[in-house]
């Protein structure tokens, strides 16, 4: 062979060996590092993958369960499909104060995951509000709360 | 009325380019220099028309002009003058419009720029820049026409997206990044022209890679704006998140930062062209790309615009783009005449920039999977994931890790061969600083793993940057004697492309050490605070004074004033708020920050009760982020000096009495 092919050759396979590795590589680094959008029941229905991934859990804060010690700045709440859950309600545990709009019967959007004790453990707890705000219903409705709340 | 007139001069810019592009092609691929003329001539008509377009859209704003459709969707009687102002780009359809009038604008100055020269490739550039305006004039005509009047008319509108309006930043970031997106349409064009030509000159070459400074310039001072923005704004004491659309100008800058490098091949030894010309087309198929991601609102995200329906035409672009780039690309790239033999050396300089490509193309290909993957996920499974930072960053911090070292290694390494002993005589005092910097820290107690290694490589990189810098005054100085300070200078002046480009990686090793010393160091504290009640954050003693409310005739304020001091200093106030727009129900905090090289002291308010003036809020303190901002100041500053035409006059004169082979002959005298 020429050594001109050879070179292009040799060329091709590095390149075909280092795209390889690398696709594969990101394959795995991708599968380990996902988000989940998930509901309460969604969690619920996933709950040998949940412990240990990241979740963003959307849903709507139980009436009656918010509490908040000011010393630890600990914050827990039951979180549920829609304003009254008596199904799959999940109870939340964020290490943060409660944000400005945060209330009873409000969509919340918290990201964190879920520990072994079946409480939810929160790093974020996010609220969003606007003019034509009202309590989600349902699953579709989550979903929509999910494109408002984003962006915080 | 101005409904009429802005659509009018929308129709004309479209016309220009049309005929433009005809004539700017026809031109090339006839050698005709009266269509050249006329494409040329169309570019100036273009610039011009969109100029009145953007023109009349402000004064319509200015004036409140709500029959306007952009105008009721984004104006408002109360809002400040310079909100107003940049409304302009602060929504999707006004910001298209501005999106052409930047093309416009390049489209001008390349036509002013190729008006004397490269006879064989400036018209078919010209052509294709063109094209890409028909484009853009289209969409402003059509689907994201901002002049559509509105009946009946609306007293008054509800103003900008609250986010945009939180923080001055707003005037200079999106600009910025727009006149990066935009102006890499000039390279893509030019480039296209070497492929149409079947031929590309030394002279092409060089020209090609200073048309990409200009927009690669523009891009980084824009994403580094971004990061500023999003740490001023949004609160949460991060200045990047692996966003999609943070990643979208992301990409481009990966590629074109990787064609400015490869392209020294190309221009100087005739190598890489295909692979050259490939990170060129690629660059702007990811602004394309981008562009889309930013504004089809298949992304959510904080700086992307709401749902539009312009997606499946920018994706259409996207599809033709691509198809054109390929079908060019593989008819044309054995007619650019094989390179000459140019066995490298595996310790040269040629070497280290082909270590370099390979590691930005995997750079690229890592951020561009994270970043489409949702898309593609969701697509086959209906699942609705993101893929998370520590993906990004489990390849993102070895990656930029090794493209320190190698700009470290690059440039002390000589062009073609070396011999092994002087590349290690030559590294041994920088790789000796290195290891002192890594010892020092280690000392001083800062030995997480990742961002010691950075501080280490960095120092290498600086050391090594310097000595390169100073080497051709030293030279002289040693030879010519005299004072040493002039002959720096003297000899920087001579050499100032290349300076130039030291002075960028000088910027890069800035950057590379603020990532890594705030994200190593990183600390987040929660506050609960009574008015008088004083808290600690790290060294920092916090207390809090009072409450207030400030109003506005756009918001309203709730601000917490804050006063800071450690054991041996009193740090004055900080008053971080919280802003109330009536548009939008939910406030939205303005963090305070106080920078210094040293730290940054980050306070944003959680939830301020307006009655008991009972206070949350988050205190992060983070190491070094201002190096970021200041190193993104310097890259800026390198590129400018390394696209700043010098000596460019005069050849171009010398180019109009002979138009064929004096103006290539001249531009190769000026690049050495």
């Amino acid at each position: 062979m020429k050594p001109a092919i050879q070179r292009r050759l040799f060329l091709l396979g590095a390149l075909l060996v280092a795209g390889g590795a690398l696709g594969v590589i990101a394959w795995g680094g991708i599968g380990d590092n996902l988000v989940y959008f998930w509901t309460p029941a969604q969690v619920a229905a996933n709950a040998d993958k949940a412990v240990g991934a990241t979740i963003r859990l959307g849903g709507v804060v139980q009436a009656g369960t918010v509490h908040w010690e000011q010393d630890q700045q600990l914050l827990t709440f039951t979180v549920g499909e829609s304003t009254v859950d008596t199904k799959t309600p999940l109870q939340v545990e964020a290490k943060s104060a409660p944000p400005q709009m945060f209330r009873e019967g409000i969509g919340v959007v918290v990201e964190g995951t879920m520990r072994t004790d079946g409480v939810f453990s929160a790093d974020k707890v996010m609220v969003k509000h606007s003019n034509e705000y009202r309590a989600p219903t349902g699953e579709a409705d989550v979903k929509k709360l999910y494109a408002t709340v984003e962006d915080l | 009325m101005i409904s009429i007139l802005g659509r009018t001069a929308i129709l004309v810019a479209l016309a220009a380019c049309m005929v433009g592009a005809v004539a700017g092609l026809y031109g090339g691929a006839r050698r005709s220099a009266d269509a050249a003329r006329w494409a040329r001539a169309m570019a100036w008509t273009f610039f011009g028309a969109t100029l009145v377009g953007v023109g009349l859209m402000e004064f319509a704003l200015l004036t409140h002009d709500f029959s306007v459709h952009y105008v009721a969707e984004v104006g408002s009687r109360s809002s400040p003058t310079w909100i107003t102002v940049v409304s302009l780009w602060s929504s999707l359809s006004g910001s298209i419009l501005f999106w052409a009038f930047i093309l416009g604008a390049y489209a001008a100055a390349q036509a002013w720029y190729t008006r004397k020269r490269y006879p064989e490739h400036s018209s078919y550039a010209m052509g294709m820049t063109l094209v890409v305006g028909v484009f853009f004039s289209f969409l402003v005509a059509g689907d994201a026409n901002p002049f559509t009047p509105v009946s009946p008319v609306p007293l008054d509108g509800p103003g900008p997206n609250p986010l945009l309006q939180n923080h001055m930043l707003m005037v200079v970031h999106p600009p910025m990044l727009y006149l990066g997106y935009v102006g890499m349409t000039v390279p893509f064009a030019m480039g296209a022209a070497a492929l149409l030509a079947g031929r590309i000159t030394p002279a092409w070459s060089r020209a090609l890679r200073n048309a990409m400074l200009v927009p690669w310039g523009f891009l980084t001072l824009g994403i580094i704006l971004g990061g500023w923005w999003s740490y001023d704004v949004l609160g949460w004491g991060g200045y990047w998140a692996w966003d999609p659309v943070e990643n979208a100008s992301f990409l481009p800058w990966l590629t074109s930062t990787a064609f400015l490098h490869s392209a020294m091949l190309m221009e100087r030894k005739d190598q890489l062209k295909g692979w050259t010309l490939t990170l060129l087309m690629g660059s702007f198929l990811l602004t394309i790309l981008g562009t889309f991601m930013t504004r089809s609102g298949v992304f959510n995200s904080v700086h992307s615009f709401t749902q539009s329906p312009i997606g499946p035409i920018f994706l259409t672009f996207l599809a033709l783009v691509l198809t054109f780039s390929v079908l060019l690309l593989a008819a044309r790239i054995d007619k650019l005449s094989p390179p000459r033999d140019g066995l490298n050396g595996p310790a040269s300089r040629d070497t280290a920039i082909m270590a370099q490509n390979l590691l930005f193309a995997a750079f690229t290909f890592t951020v561009l999977l994270g970043t489409t993957w949702p898309l593609i996920n969701e697509a086959i499974s209906g699942e609705k994931i993101s893929v998370g930072g520590p993906y990004f960053n489990k390849w993102g911090v070895p990656l930029s890790f090794m493209l320190v070292f190698l700009m470290g290694v690059g440039p002390a390494l000589p062009w073609g061969r070396a011999s092994l002993d002087a590349v290690v005589k030559r590294f041994l005092v920088p790789l000796g600083i290195a290891v002192l910097v890594v010892a020092g820290c280690a000392a001083m107690g800062w030995t997480k793993p990742w961002p010691l290694a950075v501080f280490g490589v960095s120092a290498f990189a600086a050391v090594i940057t310097l000595q390169e810098m100073a080497a051709p005054g030293l030279a002289r100085w040693r030879k010519k004697g005299g004072n040493l300070a002039t002959a720096l200078v003297q000899a920087s002046l001579r050499t100032r492309r290349r300076q130039a480009g030291y002075v960028v990686h000088l910027g890069v090793v800035l950057v590379a050490i603020g990532v890594a010393g705030s994200s190593g160091w990183r600390n987040v504290e929660q506050l609960t605070l009574r008015p008088g009640e004083t808290g600690k954050a790290g060294r920092y003693s916090l207390t809090y004074v009072e409450h207030r409310t400030d109003k506005d005739s756009h918001r309203s304020s709730e601000l917490a004033r804050i006063h800071v001091a450690t054991d041996d200093a009193d740090l004055g106030f900080l008053e971080p708020r919280m802003n109330t727009y009536p548009r939008m129900g939910s406030p939205l905090p303005a963090p305070a920050v106080r920078s210094v090289p040293g730290e940054d002291l980050y306070l944003s308010i959680v939830k301020i009760d307006t009655k008991t003036g009972l206070l949350s809020f988050q205190a992060v303190i983070q190491p070094l982020v201002w190096w970021i901002w200041f190193g993104g100041l310097v890259m800026a500053l390198g590129a400018a000096l390394a696209a700043w035409p010098s000596r460019r006059r005069s050849t171009a004169r010398l180019a109009h009495a002979k138009p064929d082979t004096a103006g290539v002959a001249a531009s190769v005298k000026a690049s050495t």
